[in-house]
C-alpha cells in the first residue's frame, strides 16, 4: 500500500531566465490522491507537465516504479500507463463521447491497419473488447445519455467527465488531472469529487491532481504538496498543510494585523 | 393461475424462451426468457425464505425499473410475502412512514444511492434487519451488517434450493387468489400516505380485461419508464405482462428513455399526458430549428393531417384527394415523426392520471398514433374506463370496460364497483369505510357526468369543483389545463373560488422559453431573470388572451377568463411539496404558500415582493427575494349564449 510509485528528486525547470520550478522534490505512494496546489503561476502545470514529459527539466530525475529517468517523454508516459487530463479540455470536438473515449483505447490496439480496414477477426475480437471497456467507463461515469453525442455540443461539466473518461480507458496506474474542477458549478463539482475517489477506488488508480479550489483538495487528497514561485513549501496531510504557516501566507494571503 | 408467480412459473413451461424483461446494459440489450425470469425468482425466494422472510410480511423495493427489482417482487410473491415498491426519487424520511407502517424487516434497493437513504433511516426504522443491493458500485467499503448484495443473495439461493429443491414451489402452490399481491402506497396528495391493498384476483382481474380488450398477446413489448412504485407501471410491467406474457424493457436511464424508446419501438405504451407534452414541446422546438423547407412540409403536412388524420385512424370515409395526400404525408413527415418518437410500432397508446389538452391529444391521433384515454385508479387496480377504438374523443375517458358499474351522487361525484377493487388501506380501517362503503361502491373524490353517448367525462376533484362569487362553475383544473397546452406554459394554478374573478400563477417551461428567448436575443441568467422579464410577460399574455377567447365562448365558463397573472419565480417541485411526486399542482398548500402573492393578484397592485425560502437537493435551504410583476390579461365578452340550454 505505501510502495511509493513516483519519485521526482530534485526536479529544476527555466524557461529562458524564468525559473519555473525550482529542486522540487515529492513522492506519490500507489493508490493515494495526491494533490498539488499553489497560488497562480506557481508551477503547478509545469509540474504536471515535467511528469508526462511535456517538458523537460534541466536537472533533477523522476522515478517511476523501478525505473530511473533523467526526464519523460510523452510516449514513454503513455506506455508506462501514465495518463492525462488537462486544463483547458483537449478533446475531438466533432467525434462522439463514445468514439473520444475509444481514442484512450489506442494504445492498447494491436490490430494494423489492414486488418482494422477489412474488419478481419481479430480485428473485430479486439473492436469488441474495447468497446465493452469503453461501456464499462460510459457505465462508471453515468454519461449513457449522451454517448452519440458531439463532444462540442455538451456543456462544459459534461466535457471533463469525458475527459477523465478518456483517460481512464488507457487504464493508468497513474493519473494526473489538471485542474478538474476549474470553471465548475458546486454541483458539478461534488460529482467530479465522487468520480475521483470512485477511480481512486474501483479501479486501484493513483491520482495526482492540480486543483485551486482548496477545499476540494482538502476533502479528497490523502497527501498535498504546496508550491509557491516554483519552490515546494509544504507537503504532507491535509490538516498538516493547513496548519503550515508558510500555506497560509503564501497561499492564502498575509493577515495583517 | 390464480397469482402472479403461478402464471410467471406457466410462462417459463409454455413459452420459456420468449423474452419476459430486457435491460440496456453496457449499450446492448440484455434479455432475459421467461425461464430465466422464475429461475432467478425461485431462486431469490429460496434465498429471502432463508434471510427470514416469512408468508404475510411485508418487503421494500427502491429503485427504478430493473430486472433484478421486477425479480425481487416475484419473489417476494413466491413466499406469499408482499412486495411494497416505494418511489426511488422520495427523500430518506418520506421512506420512515411506509416501511414502520408495515413492519418491514426486509428491503430491496437498487444501488447505492438507495442504501444511503435506508441507512440513514434505520434509527427510526429499527424493524429493517436486512437491506439487499444490487448495484454494488460504491458500496465496497460498507461494513453494515445488514447489507447483502444480490449476487450473494442469488448465491445463498442456489445453496438452499439443492438442499430442498422444491421449497420454493410449494410455497407458490400455497398461494390463492384472494392473497394479497402488492401493497401500494398512494403518493400522498392529502396528508399521510396509505397503503392500498390489493389481492391477485382484483389486479388479474382487471389486467385481463385490458388485454382481452386490446387483444395483447406474448409478442407484445413495453417500455418501463415510469416508477414501479406507482399503480399503472406495476399494472403494464406486473399483473398484464404476467396475464398476457409480453416482454417489458427497462431502459438504460433516466436521461436515455428517448433513445431507448426508439430502439425498442413498444407496441403497448402508456404515458401520463406530461410526457406528451413535453415530447411535443421538444418536436415544436426542434422544428424551429428546422431548415425553411423542413419548416414548410411539417406545417402544411401537420395540417393535412389535422384535417383528416383522425378520420383515417379511425377508417372513417376520406375524399380521395386528401387520402393521397396523407399517404405523402405519412412517407415524408409522419412516418419519420413517429420513428423519432420511438412509435412506430405502436398499437395502443393510453394516456391516465390527468386531462389531456384535446388539441394535443388530436395531434398524437392525426398522425397515426392509436392514443386512447383511460381512467383508473390505484384503488381499483386502474382499469375502470377505457375509450374502444371506435369511438374516441379528447373530452371523455370512455365508456366502463366490462365488469365495471359506475354511477354518480348528486354532488357529481363518481362512484365505482369492480373486481378490480382494493381489499383495504393497511391498518386504516376508518379510511377503507369511508372509500369504499357497505354495498361495495369506492368513492372517487373525482367529478364528472356521463355524456350523450354514454361516456364518463371527468372534470375535476370533487373538493375542487367551486364557484364564482356570482355562483358560476369554476372549474381550476379545467382552465389549469388550457393553459398549460401551450407549450410555454409548464404549469399553471387558477385561482377564483368564492372571488369574483379568476386569477393565476404561471410557470414557463424553460426549455421552450429560453429557446425562444435566445432566438430574440434576450439576455438573462437564469429561470428568475427569465421569467420576469416584459417579454416572456407577454408572451404568456398573448398565451392567457387566446384561452380566454376560447373560454369565452363557452357560456359556462365565459366568467372563469383569466384576469390577472403573474409569472413566478421558481419553478413549482415536488420536493417543496407544491407538486405531488406524480407532478400533480397542489393548489391549496400553493394557495397558502404565496398567500400575498394571491392577495396581491386580487388588490390592483402592479408588483409583489416576494421572499421566499428554497431548499436545495442537498437539503440546505437558503432565502431569495424578488419583485414579481402582475399583469392583466385580454379578456372578451362572453359570445352570444347559443341556444344550447
Amino acid at each position: 500500500m505505501d510502495e511509493v510509485l513516483l519519485e521526482v528528486r530534485d526536479v529544476s525547470l527555466a524557461f529562458g531566465g524564468v525559473k519555473a520550478l525550482s529542486e522540487v522534490s515529492f513522492d506519490v505512494r500507489s493508490h493515494e490522491v495526491r494533490a498539488i496546489i499553489g497560488p497562480n503561476g506557481a508551477g503547478k502545470s509545469s509540474l504536471l507537465n515535467v511528469l508526462n514529459g511535456v517538458y523537460h527539466p534541466q536537472q533533477g530525475g523522476i522515478r517511476f516504479g523501478k525505473l530511473e529517468f533523467r526526464d519523460m517523454d510523452p510516449h514513454r508516459a503513455a506506455a508506462l500507463g501514465i495518463a492525462r487530463t488537462f486544463q483547458n479540455i483537449a478533446l475531438f470536438k466533432g467525434m462522439t463521447v463514445l468514439d473520444n473515449i475509444m481514442t484512450g483505447r489506442n494504445l492498447k490496439m494491436r490490430c494494423g491497419f489492414l486488418q482494422q480496414a477489412l474488419w478481419l477477426g481479430p480485428a473485430r475480437r479486439e473492436e469488441l473488447e474495447h468497446r465493452r471497456a469503453v461501456e464499462e467507463i460510459i457505465d462508471f461515469l453515468e454519461i449513457q445519455h449522451i454517448r452519440r453525442t458531439p463532444v462540442g455540443r455538451l456543456p462544459y461539466g459534461l466535457q471533463k467527465r469525458v475527459e477523465l473518461g478518456r483517460a481512464l480507458a488507457a487504464e493508468p496506474r497513474l493519473l494526473l488531472l489538471d485542474e478538474p474542477m476549474a470553471g465548475m458549478n458546486l454541483e458539478e463539482k461534488q460529482d467530479m469529487c465522487r468520480f475521483v475517489l470512485d477511480v481512486n477506488d474501483q479501479f486501484g488508480t493513483t491520482l495526482v491532481l492540480i486543483e485551486h479550489d482548496m477545499g476540494v483538495v482538502m476533502d479528497i487528497s490523502d497527501r498535498v504538496v504546496v508550491l509557491d514561485y516554483g519552490r515546494k513549501i509544504a507537503d504532507g496531510s491535509p490538516a498538516e498543510v493547513r496548519a503550515n504557516q508558510k500555506v497560509i501566507d503564501a497561499y492564502l494571503g498575509v493577515a495583517r494585523a | 393461475m390464480d397469482t402472479f408467480p403461478k402464471l410467471a412459473m406457466r410462462h417459463a413451461h409454455e413459452r420459456g424462451e420468449r423474452p419476459a424483461i430486457r435491460e440496456k446494459h453496457l449499450g446492448i440489450w440484455q434479455t432475459w426468457s421467461w425461464r430465466r425470469f422464475a429461475d432467478e425468482a425461485r431462486t431469490l425466494a429460496a434465498a429471502l425464505a432463508a434471510r427470514g422472510l416469512r408468508r404475510g410480511e411485508h418487503i421494500a423495493l427502491v429503485g427504478d425499473n430493473r430486472p433484478r427489482i421486477y425479480a425481487g417482487i416475484c419473489a417476494a410473491q413466491c413466499l406469499g410475502a408482499i412486495p411494497v415498491p416505494l418511489y426511488q426519487d422520495a427523500a430518506a424520511v418520506e421512506m420512515v412512514f411506509p416501511i414502520r407502517n408495515a413492519e418491514i424487516a426486509h428491503a430491496l434497493a437498487e444501488d447505492q444511492e438507495q442504501v444511503d437513504k435506508l441507512l440513514e433511516i434505520l434509527p427510526q426504522c429499527p424493524g429493517l434487519r436486512h437491506i439487499y443491493y444490487d448495484d454494488a458500485r460504491g458500496l465496497r467499503h460498507y461494513g453494515q451488517r445488514e447489507l447483502t448484495s444480490y449476487d450473494k443473495l442469488l448465491e445463498i439461493g442456489r445453496e438452499a434450493l439443492k438442499n430442498n429443491p422444491g421449497s420454493v414451489d410449494a410455497e407458490i402452490a400455497q398461494g390463492s387468489g384472494g392473497d394479497t399481491a402488492i401493497m401500494l402506497f398512494t403518493s400522498g396528495t392529502t396528508a399521510t400516505p396509505k397503503g392500498v391493498v390489493l389481492t391477485y384476483r382484483a389486479l388479474i382481474e382487471a389486467g385481463r380485461v385490458g388485454v382481452e380488450l386490446e387483444k395483447l398477446d406474448e409478442r407484445d413489448v413495453v417500455l418501463a419508464y415510469l416508477p414501479p412504485a406507482w399503480v399503472g407501471q406495476f399494472v403494464f410491467a406486473v399483473s398484464q405482462a404476467m396475464v398476457a406474457g409480453y416482454c417489458i424493457c427497462c431502459p438504460e436511464s433516466a436521461e436515455t428513455v428517448v433513445a431507448d424508446m426508439r430502439e425498442i419501438a413498444p407496441t403497448y405504451y402508456f404515458a401520463p399526458p406530461r410526457v406528451f407534452e413535453a415530447l411535443l414541446t421538444q418536436v415544436s422546438v426542434r422544428m424551429e430549428d428546422a431548415s425553411a423547407p423542413k419548416r414548410w412540409l411539417y406545417r402544411y403536412f401537420m395540417g393535412v393531417a389535422k384535417r383528416v388524420g383522425t378520420q383515417i385512424l379511425e377508417g372513417k370515409p376520406v375524399g380521395i384527394l386528401d387520402r393521397m395526400k396523407y399517404n405523402a404525408g405519412d412517407l415524408l413527415v409522419y412516418g419519420p415523426l413517429r420513428n423519432v418518437l420511438g412509435m412506430s410500432k405502436v398499437r395502443v397508446a393510453y394516456t391516465a392520471g390527468e386531462a389531456i389538452g384535446p388539441d394535443l391529444f388530436r395531434f398524437y391521433r392525426s398522425f397515426g398514433i392509436n392514443l386512447k384515454q383511460l381512467y383508473g385508479s390505484t384503488e381499483t387496480s386502474v382499469f375502470v374506463c377505457i375509450q374502444p377504438d371506435a369511438e374516441v374523443k379528447p373530452d371523455t375517458v370512455g365508456p366502463p370496460v366490462a365488469g365495471v358499474e359506475l354511477k354518480f351522487k348528486p354532488d357529481r361525484e363518481l362512484l365505482i364497483r369492480t373486481p378490480g377493487l382494493f381489499k383495504e388501506y393497511y391498518k386504516n380501517p376508518q379510511a377503507t369505510a369511508e372509500a369504499k362503503d357497505a354495498d361495495g361502491w369506492f368513492h372517487t373524490g373525482d367529478a364528472g357526468y356521463f355524456d350523450a353517448g354514454g361516456h364518463v367525462k371527468i372534470i375535476d376533484r370533487v373538493k375542487d369543483v367551486g364557484a364564482l362569487a356570482d355562483g358560476t362553475l369554476f372549474a381550476p383544473k379545467y382552465l389549469e389545463n388550457k393553459l398549460k397546452f401551450f407549450p410555454y406554459i409548464k404549469e399553471a394554478v387558477a385561482f377564483g373560488a368564492d372571488r369574483d374573478r379568476v386569477c393565476a400563477f404561471i410557470n414557463i417551461d424553460m426549455d421552450a422559453v429560453s429557446n425562444w428567448a435566445e432566438k430574440r436575443n434576450l439576455a438573462y441568467s437564469g429561470y428568475t431573470d427569465l421569467a420576469q422579464q416584459d417579454a416572456v410577460y407577454e408572451l404568456v399574455g398573448e398565451c392567457i388572451a387566446q384561452a380566454n377567447a376560447d373560454l369565452a365562448r363557452d357560456p359556462e365558463l365565459a366568467n372563469s377568463q383569466v384576469h390577472r397573472f403573474l409569472v413566478l419565480h421558481k419553478e413549482l417541485d415536488p420536493d417543496d411539496g407544491e407538486l405531488t411526486r406524480t407532478r400533480k399542482v397542489r393548489r391549496g398548500f400553493i394557495g397558502e404558500k404565496y398567500a400575498s402573492l394571491v392577495e396581491a393578484l386580487y388588490a390592483e397592485q402592479e408588483k409583489v415582493h416576494v421572499e421566499a425560502q428554497v431548499r436545495y437537493e442537498d437539503g440546505r435551504t437558503g432565502t431569495f427575494s424578488a419583485d414579481l410583476k402582475i399583469r392583466e390579461a385580454s379578456t372578451f365578452a362572453p359570445a352570444a349564449a347559443r341556444s344550447a340550454a
